[in-house]
C-alpha cells in the first residue's frame, strides 16, 4: 500500500524530480557556474516567451492535443508591425495595444476556421505559419527595424536597465526583491494553511499531511533560492513581471473558472461535453484566439529584448512552447495537463539549454539532447497512460 | 445431402463478468441455409465472432469441426482460408474506393508490390454479374446504394472462394425488394451447392429461405427447428426467443399520481446526418404525462436513440420537423443548452463514449451539465461543487472512495450512477434513459430502478428506451413500440407481454 503511494507520488512529480537532477547536475560542471546570479536571471529573461506561449498552447492542447503551429510567426509579424509603429513616432503604448489587438484578431482568424468550419488545427496553423512568415518579411521589407525607445524597452524587458528599481537602495543586495519573494511564499504558504483547515472543517478529502509540508517545502525553497539569486544580481526583471501575471492568470483561469473547465471536458470528452450543454465550437474558439493574443504579447516582449524586429524573428518558438508542455504533462490526447506542470517543463527546457551553453555545448547536439527529452516524456505519458486502462 | 459441414461443439465464451456463450451447440449441414435467431444480445454474433476467428483459438472452450476436421482458427485470414466468409450488419466497405478495389481489399491480384488493376476489375466484373449487379467495377462505393453495397459485399465474400457464408442481418437496410433479391440470390447459391448461415429478425424471411432455425436465448442454444419436420410459424419461433419468466427482479412502485401531459411529439422526422435522404425517424407521434414512466422498445436500429436525441436539442440528424410541445408550449429547441433550459435530460446508452469524462474525478463529471449550479460569474465554488457531487453519491450510493475517484476506475454500474447525478443536477422535468441497466450486473439494475422509481415520485418523468424486454415490461406505465423509425405499437402495461411486443415489432417487418 505504502510503495503504491510511493510510486503513485513518484509518478506525480517526475518532472520535478527530474528537474532538480539535472539542475544538480549542470551544478557540478564547470564550477558551478549555472549558479551565478547572472545565469540564473538570464534563466528567465531567456525564456520568458517560452513560458508565455506554453501557457497558451497548453490550452489549444487542452482541447484534444491540438497544437498550433503559427505562433512563430505571429509573434514575428506582431513585432515587425509594432517596431514600424513605434519607429513612425506612434505612443509605445498604443503600439502595444495595437500589436495585441493584431494577435488577437489573428488568432480569431485561425480559431473561426478551426472551430466554425472544422479544418484541422495542423493545417489552419500550419497555413498561417507560412502567412505570417511572409508577410513580416514583405512589412519590414526584409530588413532589420531597431527600436530606439528606452522607456518600451524598460518596461517589457531588454538590455540592462530593464530591472525594477530598488526603493530601498540595499547595494550589492537588491532588498525589494527579497520583499517579494518572501511575501511570495508567505501568501502561498497562507493560502495552502486556510485552504486545507477550510476542507478539514467542512470534512473534505484532504492530501497527506507530509506531502503538503513536503510540497510547501519545496516551493518556499524554489522561490527563495530564486529571488536570493536575482536580488544579488540586478533585482527583478521588468519581464518577470509580464510572465508572472500570465501564469498567475492562466493558471486561476485553468483551475478555477467553468471556462478551464470547458476546456479540459472537451480535451476529456468532446461528444459527452456536447451533450451536456456547452457549445464545444466557443471553447475551441476561444482556445485559438487566445493563443493569438498570447502571441502578440510574446511578439511584444521579443522585440523589446532583442531591441529590434527581423524577419526571422520567433523561429522555432512553436516547437519550444509545444515541447514545454508535453515535457511539462500534457497529454497528446487532451484533457490533462496543469499551467505549473507546463512551468517546470519550460524551465526544465530553459536549464537543458542554459546548462549546456555553459559547458560549450554544439549548438547542434543541444538539439539532439532537446528532441530526446520531449520523446522521452510523451512515450513515459503513453506508458503510463497504457497502464492505467489495464 | 445430411453431411454436416459445420459442427460447433459445446462452445462457451467469456467476458469479463458475464458468460456470453454457455455450452452452445450448432450443426449446420452442407448445401443449406440456416437460421439464427434471438433477442438482442442472445450471443448469435459472438458465436458468430468465434466461428470466423475473431474471437481467436484459446479465448473459448469447445471444438468447432469444419469439413471433419477440428480447427483452430487464430484469426479471420485463418478462417478464410478455408472458405468461411462472415458478412457483418455494419458494411466494411470503403466509400472512396471504387467497387474492384474494394472487392479484392486485403486480397490484392497481382503481388504485394505490383498490382494488377486488369486482374483487379476483369475478376471483379465476373463475380459482379454472379450476383447480379450491372454497375462498373470502376464505380465508387459512395455513389452505389445500400442494397447494392450489401451485394458487393457478397461479392467480395465470392471473391475469396466461400464456401460458408455467415450473413449478419443482410436485410436490415434493405428496402423490400432489394431484400427479397438478396434472399432469391442465396436460394440460388444454395441449389449451387453453397452453403449459409444467416443471423435475421425478420422471422418471415427466416421461415421463406432457411432450412433450419436454431433458437439461441442467454447464450445458450435453445432447440434447432427443422423445414418439413417442425412449425416454422413466427408464432412458434417466438415462443422460443423469449420464453423465459420474468421473476420479481422489479422493485414496486408506491402509488404515484400521473398527472397531466407534460411532453407531447407529432409527426417527428429526422434524417440521416450524411445521408440526408434517408428517413431515420419517420412521423413519430407521443406523449408522457407527468409522473409517468414510459418505455421505449424496439429492436437496435429501430430509431430510438436518434429520436431521443434529436429531440434533445438537435444533437443528432439533419432536416428534423415536426412540433415539441411542453407542459402545452410548443418549444424549438436547437442546441443541448436550450433543451436542459426546458426541463430535458438525455442519459445517453454510450455512457463512456458519450456519458462520462472517464479520466475526470466524479467530482467533476456530476457538475459538468449545469456548472452555472456551482459558479458565480464564471468562478467555480469547489466547496459547493464538493458537497453537491458527494450529496449525491450518498443519495445514490455510488460505491467508490471518494468523490475525488476517477469516474473510469469505477464499475459499470456505478458509473451509470454518477451519469444519473449529472442530469439529476440539472433539475430535469423529463429524463431520457438511453438504455440505462445496459452492461451493468443485476444488483445495480436492481439499484437503478429503485432510483427511476424515486425520480417518478418525485414529480418527474421518465422516457425509458431499452432493448431489454423484461425491464421495459417491469418498469413501465406505458409502452411504445419502435420498429424502422415508426412507433408501430402502444401498449398499457397490463396489456403487453413479451410475445405481444415481439410479434408487434415482428409483424411490422413484414409490410
Amino acid at each position: 500500500m505504502t510503495k503504491m503511494k510511493v510510486t503513485n507520488w513518484l509518478q506525480k512529480n517526475t518532472m520535478v524530480l527530474i528537474l532538480v537532477l539535472v539542475f544538480v547536475f549542470f551544478a557540478f560542471q564547470k564550477d558551478g557556474a549555472i549558479l551565478l546570479p547572472q545565469n540564473i536571471t538570464n534563466l528567465i529573461a531567456q525564456n520568458a516567451y517560452v513560458f508565455i506561449l506554453a501557457t497558451g498552447m497548453l490550452l489549444c492542447i487542452l482541447t484534444g492535443g491540438n497544437i498550433d503551429l503559427s505562433v512563430g510567426s505571429v509573434v514575428c509579424f506582431t513585432g515587425a508591425i509594432g517596431a514600424l509603429l513605434m519607429a513612425g513616432g506612434m505612443n509605445m503604448w498604443l503600439a502595444v495595444i495595437i500589436m495585441l489587438v493584431i494577435g488577437l484578431a489573428i488568432g480569431a482568424f485561425q480559431a473561426y476556421w478551426i472551430a466554425y468550419v472544422r479544418v484541422p488545427p495542423f493545417i489552419t496553423t500550419l497555413a498561417g505559419m507560412l502567412i505570417f512568415r511572409g508577410l513580416s518579411n514583405v512589412v519590414l521589407n526584409g530588413r532589420t527595424q531597431s527600436i530606439s525607445d528606452q522607456a518600451f524597452k524598460d518596461i517589457f524587458g531588454g538590455g540592462a536597465t530593464c530591472y525594477i528599481p530598488d526603493p530601498f537602495g540595499g547595494g550589492t543586495i537588491n532588498v525589494l526583491c527579497l520583499i517579494v519573494g518572501v511575501v511570495a511564499c508567505l501568501l502561498y504558504v497562507g493560502f495552502t494553511v486556510r485552504g486545507r483547515l477550510n476542507r478539514v472543517k467542512k470534512g473534505y478529502a484532504v492530501d497527506s499531511l507530509l506531502s503538503t509540508v513536503l510540497r510547501s517545502a519545496v516551493i518556499v525553497a524554489a522561490v527563495m533560492f530564486f529571488t536570493v539569486k536575482l536580488s544579488q544580481y540586478k533585482g527583478i526583471p521588468a519581464v518577470l513581471v509580464w510572465v508572472a501575471l500570465v501564469i498567475g492568470a492562466y493558471g486561476y483561469l485553468t483551475s478555477k473558472t467553468t471556462i478551464g473547465r470547458h476546456l479540459y471536458a472537451v480535451g476529456g470528452n468532446e461528444k459527452a461535453t456536447k451533450l451536456s450543454g456547452i457549445d464545444t465550437k466557443k471553447v475551441y474558439f476561444f482556445a485559438y484566439a487566445n493563443m493569438g493574443f498570447l502571441a502578440g504579447l510574446a511578439g511584444v516582449l521579443t522585440i523589446a529584448r532583442m531591441a529590434s524586429a527581423q524577419p526571422t524573428y520567433g523561429d522555432g518558438y512553436e516547437m519550444d512552447a509545444i515541447g514545454a508542455c508535453f515535457i511539462g504533462g500534457a497529454s497528446a490526447y487532451g484533457g490533462v495537463g496543469t499551467v505549473p506542470g507546463v512551468i517546470i517543463g519550460a524551465v526544465l527546457m530553459g536549464v537543458i539549454n542554459l546548462g549546456m551553453s555553459i559547458m560549450g555545448i554544439d549548438q547542434n547536439f543541444q538539439k539532439v539532447v532537446k528532441g530526446g527529452v520531449l520523446l522521452a516524456a510523451v512515450v513515459f505519458d503513453v506508458i503510463s497512460k497504457r497502464n492505467e486502462s489495464r | 445431402m445430411s453431411e454436416n459441414i459445420l459442427e460447433m461443439r459445446n462452445i462457451t465464451k467469456l467476458f469479463p463478468g458475464v458468460r456470453a456463450l454457455d455450452d452452445v451447440n450448432l450443426q449446420v449441414k452442407k448445401g443449406t441455409i440456416h437460421a439464427l435467431v434471438g433477442e438482442n444480445g442472445a450471443g448469435k454474433s459472438t458465436l458468430m465472432n468465434v466461428l470466423s476467428g475473431i474471437y481467436p483459438y484459446g479465448s473459448y472452450t469447445g471444438d468447432i469441426v469444419y469439413e471433419g476436421e477440428v480447427c483452430k482458427f487464430a484469426r479471420i485470414t485463418d478462417s478464410e482460408a478455408k472458405g468461411i466468409v462472415i458478412i457483418h450488419q455494419e458494411l466494411a466497405l470503403v466509400p472512396y474506393m471504387t467497387i474492384g478495389e474494394n472487392m479484392f481489399l486485403g486480397n490484392e491480384r497481382g503481388k504485394s508490390f505490383a498490382i494488377s488493376w486488369d486482374d483487379t476489375y476483369g475478376q471483379a466484373d465476373k463475380y459482379l454479374k454472379i450476383v447480379g449487379l450491372s454497375e462498373s467495377s470502376r464505380t465508387l462505393i459512395k455513389d452505389i446504394g445500400v442494397g447494392k453495397q450489401q451485394l458487393v459485399e457478397i461479392a467480395k465474400a465470392l471473391a475469396k472462394n466461400a464456401r460458408l457464408l455467415i450473413l449478419d442481418e443482410p436485410t436490415s437496410s434493405l428496402n423490400e425488394s432489394d431484400s427479397k433479391a438478396l434472399l432469391d440470390l442465396l436460394l440460388r447459391f444454395k441449389s449451387e451447392g453453397m452453403t449459409c448461415i444467416i443471423i435475421s429478425h425478420k422471422l418471415n424471411e427466416v421461415s421463406y429461405v432457411a432450412d433450419d432455425i436454431t433458437v439461441i436465448r442467454d447464450g445458450k442454444t435453445i432447440e434447432t427447428l427443422h423445414k418439413g419436420v417442425d412449425d416454422f410459424s413466427e408464432d412458434r419461433i417466438i415462443r422460443g426467443m423469449v420464453g423465459r419468466e420474468i421473476a420479481d427482479r422489479f422493485p414496486k412502485r408506491p402509488d404515484v399520481q400521473v398527472g397531466d401531459v407534460c411532453m407531447e411529439v407529432e409527426h417527428w422526422t429526422v434524417h440521416h446526418p450524411v445521408y440526408r435522404e434517408k428517413k431515420v425517424v419517420d412521423d413519430v407521434s407521443f406523449h408522457v404525462r407527468k409522473g409517468e414512466v414510459v418505455g421505449i422498445s424496439g429492436l437496435m436500429g429501430a430509431g430510438r436513440t436518434e429520436l431521443a436525441m434529436s429531440l434533445f436539442g438537435h444533437s443528432y440528424g439533419s432536416g428534423i420537423t415536426g412540433t415539441l410541445k411542453l407542459k402545452g408550449k410548443e418549444v424549438h429547441l436547437r442546441t443541448e443548452k436550450e433543451a436542459i433550459r426546458h426541463g430535458l435530460a438525455y442519459v445517453t446508452e454510450d455512457r463512456k463514449g458519450n456519458g462520462l469524462i472517464l479520466t475526470n474525478p466524479i467530482r467533476v463529471n456530476t457538475t459538468l451539465a449545469n456548472l452555472e449550479g456551482v459558479c458565480s460569474r464564471g468562478v467555480i465554488d469547489q466547496d459547493k461543487e464538493y458537497a453537491v457531487s458527494d450529496d449525491y453519491r450518498q443519495k445514490l450510493r455510488t460505491k467508490c472512495t471518494g468523490v475525488e475517484q476517477d469516474v473510469g476506475n469505477l464499475s459499470g454500474g456505478n458509473q451509470q450512477k454518477v451519469l444519473l447525478a449529472k442530469w439529476m443536477f440539472t433539475d430535469p422535468d423529463i429524463l431520457i434513459l438511453d438504455e440505462p441497466t445496459r452492461g451493468i450486473d443485476v444488483g445495480a439494475k436492481y439499484e437503478i430502478y429503485c432510483i427511476i422509481n424515486e425520480l417518478v415520485a418525485s414529480g418527474k418523468s421518465v422516457i425509458m428506451i431499452s432493448s431489454e424486454l423484461p425491464e421495459v415490461l417491469g418498469m413501465s406505465d406505458r409502452i411504445y413500440v419502435m420498429n424502422e423509425g415508426r412507433i408501430v405499437g402502444e401498449f398499457q402495461q397490463q396489456d403487453a407481454s413479451q410475445e405481444s411486443i415481439m410479434a408487434c415489432i415482428l409483424k411490422s417487418c413484414n409490410n
